[in-house]
């Protein structure tokens, strides 16, 4: 095209850019995934995932060659690179719907009204029927518990962090330690709670001490988000108030929280939204039952995870099902959790 | 009452780091004292000493006395938190508190500390906004927030929280330097007015806005970078911008400097 261009023009030569056209992207690919289908029909590189590489990895071969024949170098740098953060963005979503998808169609067959409603009391293993109230108000009161207790604990250690601890020995420590729990496996943290208040102190397997499993959990996480939050609020601010002759502890409440309430808002419901799913440490603290037991304090409690685990250990088809309906219910469940987060941290922001 | 401050033998330090030496100054009631010199000289640091907000940094600390009507402000007894309610301060850049309303900031420094009854708040919110030129530009919008004003109704808005504590000093670091001229000079006006009933410190890069506004100047300066700042000179600002009486003070006020 250049060639065709009348001479005079130089500042437009200077300027101007060869680019190729729009349907170009479109058109490379249909010849990758020809080039590709041809490959699976001739060589051993054959199904889906084979294919699907075998066609990428065209792609970028082909599109590479004749962008930087036309457009030189830095623009072929520029697609290939596209091509490898979309195609990296892809794969990681592939697991993500391939879940929600598998939950959603298989949880569906067995979900109905009634199925929220009812408990597993007497219900055969191999029949169809029976529900997950139990098992729902199980989780509502052990997440309600563990937040109880991790959300107020990890926001004052996070306060204690970043306001109050100066880089001292002891704010070393704790975070330090923090550091460590947050890599704790869930089932070292039940272990832990069941021996220290099971086989130590007493106390009769139960949705509390389950509770208080799950906030051993979230302790790290709470703390770890409301610390970067609380980091984020600008010196300016807290001088601001200083020089108000505002005392350091009322700085803190009403000039710092305030200002990073939304952040630690968001970082507790995502904590809470982590441990509804834990199963291994309720294993060991709440026990299972079929039955409604809505008094936290005492004697086994059902769960949404240990019914999901429960009824995949029958292996019938009506308990698989039940398995599968419980998993949405549990996804659902944090879902709105998530959702409230960000809905609370909408309406808190100022306007 | 206004009152005036003496700075005796003054050291200040970050850490290890000297980074002032040996400052006396006096500074008289009702009137305005600018600091002037070039970046780094100190004159900020020593003006955030005047009302303990030095000692918010970590490691930074001082030596000498400053005296507020004759009290050490740094005697074993005081509580910063008492100083800072005689002593406020306005800052370079303006901070409202962006979770507060316009009304809310002006009575951050009252209703964070004690309960008031809300006719009493309004009374302080109004004579505040008064006091710092803003009321007609606000009155209709009290519940907004303070973002919501311009860069330099945001420093008057600063200003206003400031001066509803009622303090007898007011310390503003380089109060215009983020704004345009016509918010400047809507502050510099405010400046003339306040020193009727407060002793006022200004830090000041502007020397023209010096020349205008203050009463008092003093000249600090630094002889190298790492080496201490030090007060060069302190007289009326009539006789520094006219006459002073060090070659280095002249250098830097005619921009001769360096």
């Amino acid at each position: 095209m250049a060639t065709l261009t009348p001479t005079g023009s130089q500042v437009h030569d200077l300027l101007a850019q060869r680019r190729l056209p729009w349907w170009n992207t479109a058109a490379v690919a249909a010849i990758s995934v020809a080039i590709a289908g041809l490959f699976a029909l001739t060589t051993p590189i054959s199904g889906t995932a084979g294919t699907a590489v075998t066609a990428l990895l065209t792609f970028m071969v082909v599109q590479t060659a004749v962008s930087t024949a036309v457009e030189g170098r830095r623009y072929a740098v520029d697609r290939l690179a596209t091509t490898l953060l979309v195609g990296a963005l892809v794969a990681a979503l592939i697991p993500l719907v391939s879940i929600l998808l598998t939950v959603l169609l298989r949880g569906l067959h067995a979900l109905d009204p009634s199925f929220l409603t009812s408990t597993m009391r007497n219900v055969s293993p191999r029949k169809p029927g029976g529900g997950i109230v139990h098992a729902l108000i199980g989780t509502i009161e052990q997440v309600a518990i563990a937040a109880a207790i991790g959300i107020p604990l990890g926001i004052l250690a996070a306060i204690y962090l970043v306001e109050f601890g100066n880089r001292s020995r002891l704010a070393r420590t704790v975070s330090f330690f923090v550091d460590v729990m947050t890599g704790i496996p869930s089932i070292v943290a039940g272990l832990f709670v069941y021996t220290a208040l099971v086989l130590t102190v007493g106390l009769e397997r139960s949705g509390f001490v389950g509770g208080v499993a799950l906030s051993i959990l979230m302790i790290p996480v709470v703390v770890r988000s409301t610390e970067e939050m609380l980091r984020l609020v600008p010196r300016d601010l807290r001088e601001a108030s200083y020089a108000l002759s505002v005392p350091k502890y009322l700085t803190v409440l009403r000039v710092v929280l305030p200002a990073a309430s939304t952040g630690i808002i968001t970082g507790s419901m995502l904590a809470v939204a982590r441990v509804t799913g834990e199963t291994a440490p309720l294993l060991l603290t709440t026990f299972l039952t079929q039955s409604i037991n809505a008094n936290p304090f005492s004697g086994p409690q059902a769960s949404l995870p240990t019914f999901v685990w429960d009824q995949i250990g029958s292996g019938t088809t009506a308990s698989v099902d039940r398995a599968w309906a419980g998993a949405l219910t549990l996804i659902v469940l944090v879902m709105i959790l998530n959702i409230g987060a960000r809905g609370i941290a909408r309406l808190s922001r100022v306007k | 009452m206004a009152k005036r401050i003496d700075v005796l033998h003054l050291n200040v330090y970050y850490g290890a780091f000297l980074a002032v030496e040996g400052v006396n100054l006096a500074i008289e009631p009702k009137a305005v004292t600018a600091f002037i010199g070039p970046s780094g000289c100190g004159k900020s640091t020593v003006l955030r000493t005047l009302n303990r907000m030095h000692e918010v940094t970590p490691g930074a600390r001082i030596e000498g006395k400053v005296l507020l009507d004759s009290q050490d402000i740094y005697a074993p007894e005081v509580d910063p938190v008492n100083v800072r309610s005689t002593i406020g301060m306005v800052f370079q850049k303006p901070n409202p508190f962006p979770t507060m309303s316009i009304y809310g900031n002006v009575v951050a420094g009252i209703r964070l500390k004690r309960r008031t009854r809300k006719s009493e708040l309004d009374d302080v919110v109004e004579a505040s906004l008064r006091g710092a030129n803003l009321w007609e530009e606000v009155k209709d919008r009290l519940d907004r927030p303070g973002s919501v004003l311009s860069g330099g109704q945001q420093q008057r808005l600063c200003i206003a929280r400031a001066i509803a504590i009622e303090p007898q000093v007011l310390l503003m670091d380089e109060p215009c330097s983020a704004l345009d001229p016509i918010s400047t000079l809507a502050i510099e006006e405010l400046i003339y007015e306040l020193k009727q009933q407060y002793t006022i410190v200004i830090v000041t890069h502007n020397m023209q806005q010096a020349a205008r506004v203050s009463d008092t100047t003093a000249f600090f300066n630094i002889a190298g970078t790492g080496k201490p700042g030090r007060l060069i000179e302190m007289d009326e600002t009539k006789t520094i911008f006219s006459q002073p009486a060090e070659k280095a003070t002249e250098d830097y006020i005619s921009g001769r400097f360096g």
